[in-house]
């Protein structure tokens, strides 16, 4: 069940100058979240900032009642979250959309780029509940772009690329030497900028391998009322709020 | 205790507060958040007589206050509406008023004779001001003319209440409303978005597909309430007034300008509890300020 609910920003952390985890804190329960799900976060006291902002739950900790996101700072909304005094009233609504399937996979690839690994951590733990084998492979323009490589290392080995070189292969993902000679995955799982996950889907199809991308389109309500956020599949346009963030890469018409 | 119940024409609502067509999707989608048998009534979602794919994404800009859509009326159509929808919410204790699209003056009655047959509507509103489609919708709302044949045209296929919805994009609305009036309609809706446009410096493109969209939100809400009081004064048919409330306050000023029920739009989205909270805030301004009737807003501005 979808709820709106006061949190309190209880800390920040850092990763790099552009992103950041916050963990928010409710004095009431947390509903079970699943990996994929996301929250409609309100930017408190920001009048420039007039909608919602949708952000991926990275975390949740249902003894403390926390759940924390990761945030890049890409303009106005994400940076006013990351300058909220500790305390701070938040308002939020969640959980939404609907979430990954792992249905009968014993070796999976996440894929992520960006803002697009949020999703992963959750996932990454269902999946090592599961008993699949786990690769994380990220990319970035540079090493202080990959983030957060000691929480996903708990679930799988992470693997990646920079655009120079500084950390793992140089290159884009798809360009990664995973993809060459022996593959063993079945299944691949992607989030991040549009053009790296339709790169990641046709790799996918090539090779026959089922794939999920979580997609990040602009929303103005999160939850099914407003049809902006669509996106075109086989079975014409779906909202991606309310039938997605995840599709499998196959209905998408990319 | 306050009575709450208004009346447009001959549609009784059980509180002036209702929510708009195209925010609100069919209801369900609050059912997690509201109880939705408190609304005064749901305008459900744009229908047109065929399926409608609506416009490609990017649909949505956000702007200073407000937002720009250019959904295009995507829905599955009116047939799918009574097959499919109709039967989930019919049980709801609050007026459904299915908001009436078509591309021909056929279009709109076609749509129109089939919510006719259906028990336990009591009312319509006929869209003729949706600026994101290409034919039809605002080019019907934009001239006298049209606006008064396709009013005069669904009349005669309709025998229950006929709300007719007016665009902003006019040089005076008050014209158009008085034709819709002379035509038969029951009452008047405005205002639908304001015909707008976002550019992107960066990337020099436009930010919604169709280049232009609607604006809603609080950046119409002065110009939403000017239009509501100067249709008031022109009309005796009542009004439906909207265009950027946000909350109970914003909901009273619709009222005293001349709106005898208010619908809650963009609002929804920030806050989907926000029209129950509006309900609430109404009846306590009213305690407060020594009116038994929320009938007693309406047009109660004092000059
Ligand atoms: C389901 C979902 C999950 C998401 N999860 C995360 C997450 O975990 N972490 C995270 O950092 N971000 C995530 N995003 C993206 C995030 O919502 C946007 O980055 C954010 O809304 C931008 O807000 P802003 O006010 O900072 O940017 P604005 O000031 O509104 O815009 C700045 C720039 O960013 C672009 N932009 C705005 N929204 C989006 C968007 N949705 N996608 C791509 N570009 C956009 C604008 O076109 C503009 O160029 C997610 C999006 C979705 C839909
Ligand atoms: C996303 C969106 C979709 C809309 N769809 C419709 C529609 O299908 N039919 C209609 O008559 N009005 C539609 N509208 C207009 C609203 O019903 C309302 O007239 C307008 O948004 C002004 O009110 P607001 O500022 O409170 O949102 C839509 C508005 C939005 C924001
Ligand atoms: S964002 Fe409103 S329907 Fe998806």
């Amino acid at each position: 069940m979808k709820k709106i609910q006061d949190f309190n920003v209880k800390e920040y952390k850092w990763l790099n100058d552009s992103s950041y985890v916050i963990v928010l804190q409710s004095s009431y329960p947390i509903p079970e979240i699943k990996p994929g799900n996301f929250a409609e976060i309100a930017v408190p006291n920001a009048s420039d900032v007039f909608l919602r902002r949708p952000i991926s739950v990275l975390d949740v900790d249902r003894e403390l009642n926390t759940l924390s996101f990761y945030i890049k700072v890409v303009g106005k909304g994400t940076k006013k979250l990351s300058e909220l005094n500790i305390g701070e009233k938040v308002s939020i609504i969640y959980p939404l959309g609907n979430s990954f399937s792992i249905n009968g996979i014993q070796n999976a690839l996440i894929i992520g780029g960006g803002s697009g690994i949020a999703p992963f951590v959750l996932l990454g733990r269902k999946l090592q509940e599961e008993k699949v084998n786990v690769t994380f492979l990220f990319g970035a323009r540079t090493k202080e772009e990959i983030v957060l490589t000691e929480e996903f290392s708990k679930y799988g080995e992470v693997i990646s690329t920079t655009e120079d070189g500084s950390m793992g292969e140089k290159g884009l993902v798809t360009q990664h030497s995973v993809f060459k000679g022996d593959f063993p995955f079945d299944k691949i799982y992607t989030c991040g900028p549009d053009p790296m996950m339709k790169a990641v889907a046709k790799i996918a199809l090539q090779k026959n391998i089922d794939c999920e991308a979580s997609l990040e389109n602009m929303m103005a309500c999160g939850f099914g009322a407003c049809l902006c956020c669509v996106t075109e599949t086989t079975s014409g346009n779906l909202c991606v709020c309310t039938d997605g963030p995840v599709f499998n890469s196959k209905v998408l018409k990319w | 205790m306050v009575d709450l119940s208004v009346k447009l024409k001959d549609l009784e609502l059980k509180n002036p507060v209702t929510t708009a067509s195209g925010t609100f999707g069919f209801g369900e989608e609050f059912d997690d958040f509201i109880d939705l048998n408190k609304l005064g009534g749901i305008f459900v979602k744009g229908l047109t007589l065929h399926h409608r794919e609506g416009n490609p994404y990017p649909r949505m800009a956000e702007t200073p206050s407000g937002m720009l859509n250019a959904v295009g009326l995507q829905n599955k159509g009116i047939d799918y509406f009574i097959s499919d929808i109709y039967p989930r919410i019919k049980h709801l204790d609050t007026e459904i008023i299915p908001n009436v699209n078509g591309s021909t003056v056929e279009d709109y009655i076609e749509v129109t004779e089939k919510i006719n047959e259906i028990e336990g509507i009591n009312a319509i509103e006929l869209n003729i001001s949706c600026p994101n489609v290409k034919e039809g919708g605002m080019a019907f709302g934009v001239s006298c003319p049209s606006a008064i044949a396709v009013t005069e045209a669904v009349r005669k296929a309709y025998d229950k209440t006929l709300i007719v919805k007016l665009s902003p994009n006019v040089t005076d609305i008050t014209e158009i409303a008085k034709g819709v009036e002379d035509a038969g309609a029951d009452a008047v809706s405005l205002v639908n978005t304001f015909l707008a446009m976002a550019i992107d410096a960066k990337t020099r493109k436009p930010i919604l597909s169709t280049i232009t969209g609607g604006l809603s939100g609080p950046a119409i809400k002065p110009i939403a309430l000017r239009m509501v009081w100067q249709v008031y004064n022109a009309v005796r048919i009542p009004v439906s007034g909207m265009g950027g409330i946000m909350n109970a306050t914003d909901a009273i000023e619709f009222m005293l300008a001349g709106a005898s029920t208010i619908q809650v739009g963009t609002a929804n989205f920030i806050d989907p509890t926000i029209s129950i909270q509006i309900i609430d805030g109404i009846e306590q301004y009213c305690e407060e300020n020594g009116f038994s009737a929320a009938m007693d807003l309406v047009g109660a501005m004092e000059v």
